[in-house]
């Protein structure tokens, strides 16, 4: 930022204007790649609140025409789908607070210099990110545990990750000063009172970000509930969707029969794609302006 | 060696290994949490390998199959399915990182450009977002777009009087490999940006103000200071990044799948996928995995000593 600004005031010493075509021309280009990434929805949006023959005239853009919420009405009527929105939420809340219990306890100990095998430790336990049994073994393993169509299967496997532990261990090593640990050793302090007293307080920006990672990497993934799950209340909302939108098979027929929807296939996907997509649209405004600083420490220093 | 002479006199003699548990005895009761799950999640599945070299039957099971070397691979490797699947994914990863590799450098370089710090703010925020959308968000937008009668794309262009009939983007092979890779360029290329801002940043704003001085324009101050300053950083990035050129993500491969594009679409986690779960051939899926592990490993590993030894700082 100091050095922009820097740049800005060296250039109107210079006498040259302080807008250049070339800026106009970046910021026409930045401004277009930002609409790639909104108008879809926005067209989405307009589509799954407008009228069932504005939608089949083609006439919709970003616009809705003839507003009415028919096709969220039937989402909510079916059940389905809100069944597998309570229950992906729940799956999600439970998986990011054992994963962020699991990075913390791995990554507080692997940040601590003079913590004697800390590093058989962290090979022990980053190994397992660039070497997986592959996908039969887990399925195997997952069925000897006892976890197959069960929820936990959703939510214990993937609870520890390497990547995650490795952002936080560096925004430790980054962040916290030796020093500061131990002068609290000398007072007498336990690792677990420096743990929650002192490092854990100071960690809030890196604990947002990897909350958000845990949690947005749940709720999106649906692969292992491919292969683990073949309950229908089990299944999670982005699997749903996949059955429902991508191979627009008989799910999405069983939703219109039991709601006795009167939107659309066109309105109705798009309603549906809305609905799976909210809870991330909620939470983003609130966790981004912690996890560009986060990620960029763990980042850089990683 | 000259420290280690040092630290041999000043260090007190070595101690036990219960000294240290009797100290920090806290942080291995923390740190035994996160290994007991990668040993009960992860290593507890690596004996299932073996099914590998087994000709495997799931009703008999280990003690009940027959070793049989390594016949297994000497089959993949004649299977046609495998072949395709194998060349499928080392040419759909190669061009994916040939296309989005530079797309995140470029838009880092564009952003750091950027004169107005509210603006620049928000359009990170909005570029970030795509990142945060599961596959299968970015899939269903995808075909709401692109079909070919009543996709947004496609109605417009009929509507301006460019085309006559609607462009099948997602249901013919090559396009559907345009499109495909497009979109995952489109999904990452916000989140690429971070790493490469987070090294821009660290660049003397001095260097700048003296190129100036010396009369550099705006591309010549990004070519001479801006590129070299995040040299490192690429290399790193594009190093890891050829180690993963064996693995291709399920979930996209099959959120954009349908069956006109199978040709293309049909990938080694397609066929680990079909082959083992779907069809219940075990040993072949466990060996395809094995062979896709221990390439990726490989790869990670070459790399790592690659970057180590052009001086930089490595993975691992």
């Amino acid at each position: 930022m100091n050095k922009k600004k820097k740049n800005v005031e060296f250039a109107e010493s210079q006498g040259t204007s302080k807008i250049k075509v070339g800026d106009i021309v970046i910021m026409v280009i930045i401004t277009l790649l930002c609409l790639t990434c909104i108008l879809p929805f926005i067209h989405l949006a307009a589509k799954s609140v407008s009228s069932n023959t504005a939608v089949l005239s083609k006439s919709i853009f970003l616009l809705p025409k003839g507003i009415n919420f028919d096709a969220y009405i039937s989402i909510f009527k079916d059940g389905q789908l809100t069944h597998s929105m309570v229950y992906s939420v729940l799956v999600t809340v439970l998986f990011t607070i054992v994963g962020l219990i699991l990075t913390t306890c791995a990554a507080y100990p692997l940040s601590r210099k003079n913590f004697k095998g800390r590093n058989i430790f962290a090979l022990l336990l980053l190994f397992s990110m660039y070497f997986s049994a592959g996908l039969i073994p887990e399925y195997l393993l997952m069925k000897d545990l006892g976890l197959l169509n069960t929820m936990w299967v959703l939510i214990l496997p993937l609870a520890f990750s390497p990547y995650n532990t490795l952002i936080m261990k560096s925004f430790l090593q980054a962040t916290i000063p030796d020093s500061l640990e131990e002068s609290a050793k000398l007072d007498g302090a336990t690792n677990f009172q420096i743990l929650f007293r002192i490092v854990l307080p100071l960690s809030k920006s890196i604990i947002a970000t990897l909350a958000l990672f845990f949690a947005v990497g749940r709720w999106n993934a649906y692969a292992d509930a491919k292969y683990y799950i073949t309950t229908k209340a089990l299944q999670p909302i982005q699997y749903l969707l996949s059955n429902m939108v991508l191979n627009s098979s008989s799910d999405s027929v069983s939703l219109s029969e039991a709601a006795q929807v009167v939107s659309t296939p066109e309105v109705l996907q798009a309603a549906t794609i809305m609905f799976a997509t909210l809870p991330i649209i909620c939470i983003y405004p609130f966790v981004q302006k912690y996890f560009v600083k986060g990620v960029m420490i763990g980042a850089v220093k990683g | 060696m000259k420290k280690q002479e040092k630290n041999k006199v000043f260090l007190p003699p070595k101690k036990s290994i219960m000294y240290y548990i009797k100290k920090d005895w806290q942080l291995y009761v923390l740190i035994a949490l996160p290994l007991l799950f990668v040993i009960l999640f992860k290593y507890a599945a690596y004996p299932g390998l073996r099914m590998a070299f087994m000709d495997y039957k799931p009703a008999k099971g280990y003690a009940g199959s027959d070793w049989v070397g390594f016949e297994i691979f000497q089959k993949i490797f004649r299977d046609g399915d495998f072949i395709r699947a194998l060349k499928n994914s080392l040419v759909f990863n190669f061009l994916d990182l040939l296309v989005g590799f530079p797309v995140p450098i470029i838009l880092a370089i564009l952003l750091n450009e950027l004169k107005f710090p509210r603006f620049k703010k928000t359009s990170q925020t909005i570029l970030y977002l795509p990142h945060f959308l599961s596959w299968v968000i970015v899939a269903s937008v995808g075909y709401t777009l692109f079909k070919p009668e009543t996709g947004l794309i496609n109605i417009l262009l009929r509507n301006q009087g460019l085309i006559q009939e609607g462009i099948p983007f997602l249901t013919e092979k090559y396009r559907w490999a345009v499109t495909y890779l497009l979109i995952g360029v489109w999904q990452t290329m916000g989140w690429g940006t971070i790493i490469y801002l987070a090294a821009i940043t660290g660049i003397s704003g001095e260097l700048y103000e003296a190129a100036t001085v010396d009369g550099a324009n705006r591309f010549r101050r990004i070519w001479h200071i801006t590129l070299p300053g995040i040299k490192s950083t690429t290399i790193t990035l594009l190093i890891m990044n050829l180690g993963r050129v064996m693995g291709s993500n399920f979930e996209r491969l099959d959120s954009f799948g349908n069956v006109q594009v199978r040709d293309f679409q049909y990938q080694l986690a397609i066929y680990v996928y079909e082959k083992g779960l779907s069809s219940g051939n075990f040993s072949r899926a466990t060996a395809v995995g094995l062979f896709q592990s221990l390439v990726g490993l490989l790869l990670v590993l070459l790399a790592d000593k690659f970057a180590k030894s052009i001086g930089e700082d490595g993975l691992i």
